[in-house]
């Protein structure tokens, strides 16, 4: 990916003819900034960045942290759940005082804690059909790390209709899976899943578990997706779904074309209007987050 | 020493600054300059005047010469490539 072929990340990559950064700022993003591949230019690309996390869960936290500690200037965490003991086996935006509070309320915390120059805005909403748009228009990029089938076809979905480039991950026991959808220069996540799979034909995280640190590993590929998008720079897995399976330490990415029959991101798509797939049993999917 | 003289297109002064931060500060200086600009950078301790023209010549700039000033202070010339 040529990183310059998205309309949402197009004002990103104009060209800058001033570094204006603040001592502070030179001496934070120093590490990036003596990197041939980001400079100040990309430091500033970062900076100038907006990123819709959904999910503020298990892969939600990795990719907030490192987003932030990169200076990306504006990040929106979606997610209205309350912080439950059983997340802080691997949810590390939040803290054992945080058990009872709004993640989005925790999570805003740790990342202006961690990157006080960035602007943390939290979604305390669930995603559906009605709101998604509206809250999508306001950034470049989104990394969905939700637990739920549903939120993830809608987010899909809504990335493909309004050329959203989108960092799509789920983890479930020791396996994770990554795909990076480029709206109209690659697959969707439907070329590969069509439809939700229905409820109770994969069992939920809670019965079948998931190891704590698969959420930071799969979590982490997606925070750097996401900055190599708003860099322009490498190979991002736009047509590889990259799997991942923890206990033998494989990678494994599987090539995914576009499906000319897709049913929303074809060139006679089926679906037009995005859908609220039923979540009153999304804690039966198997989408861990 | 340098027994030529550039046009000089922007100073910087480095004064009071350590590595690795008159490299970045460097760095960024030359980002926004034109290829074939000439950067001419005043540092006042050793260890810039060694690490500055290295990192910049690894990064493919030509580094057209580093003098000595004073007793402190050195000055490091590069032409952007």
């Amino acid at each position: 990916m040529s990183g310059e072929t998205s309309v949402k990340l197009a004002h990103l990559h104009a060209p800058i003819a001033e570094l204006d950064f603040s001592e502070e700022d030179i001496r934070r993003y120093s590490r990036h900034i003596v990197l041939p591949e980001v400079g100040g230019i990309g430091q500033k690309r970062l900076n100038r960045a907006s990123v819709l996390i959904v999910g503020a869960g298990g892969l939600g936290s990795p990719v907030a942290m490192y987003l932030a500690a990169a200076g990306v200037g504006k990040i929106g965490i979606v997610d209205s759940d309350i912080v439950d003991i059983s997340n802080l086996q691997r949810q590390i935006l939040h803290t054992t005082a945080d058990v009872g509070r709004k993640k989005v309320e925790s999570a805003r915390e740790t990342l202006l804690a961690l990157n006080p120059g960035v602007d943390v805005v939290p979604h305390d909403i669930r995603l559906n059909a009605s709101n998604i748009l509206d809250i999508l228009k306001d950034y470049d990029v989104v990394a969905e790390g939700s637990d739920n089938f549903p939120t993830k076809f809608l987010v899909n979905d809504a990335c493909v209709m309004t050329k959203t480039p989108l960092s799509m991950a789920g983890i479930f026991r020791f396996s994770g899976q990554i795909l990076t959808v480029v709206p109209g220069e690659g697959p969707c996540y439907r070329c590969f899943i069509p439809q939700p799979p229905p409820p109770g034909a994969i069992p939920s995280c809670q019965e079948a578990g998931v190891f704590g640190a698969m959420a930071g590993v799969v979590g982490i590929i997606q925070a750097t997706e996401v900055i190599k998008l708003i860099l322009g720079k490498g190979d991002v897995l736009n047509g590889r779904f990259l799997l991942f399976e923890a206990l033998q330490m494989r990678f494994e990415p599987i090539e995914v074309k576009r499906n000319p029959d897709c049913p929303v991101c074809s060139e006679a798509p089926s679906i037009t209007e995005l859908i609220d797939y039923d979540i009153a049993c999304d804690m039966q999917q198997s989408a861990a987050g | 020493m340098m027994s030529v003289e550039y046009a000089v297109d922007k100073e910087l002064n480095l004064r009071g600054e350590v590595c690795p931060y008159t490299f970045v500060k460097s760095k960024l200086a030359l980002e926004v300059m034109q290829p074939g600009q000439v950067l001419r950078v005043i540092v006042d301790n050793d260890e810039s005047a060694s690490n500055v023209p290295r990192s910049m010549q690894n990064e493919g700039h030509n580094v057209l010469g580093v003098e000595r000033l004073n007793a402190k202070d050195w000055q490091i010339v590069v032409r952007k490539v």
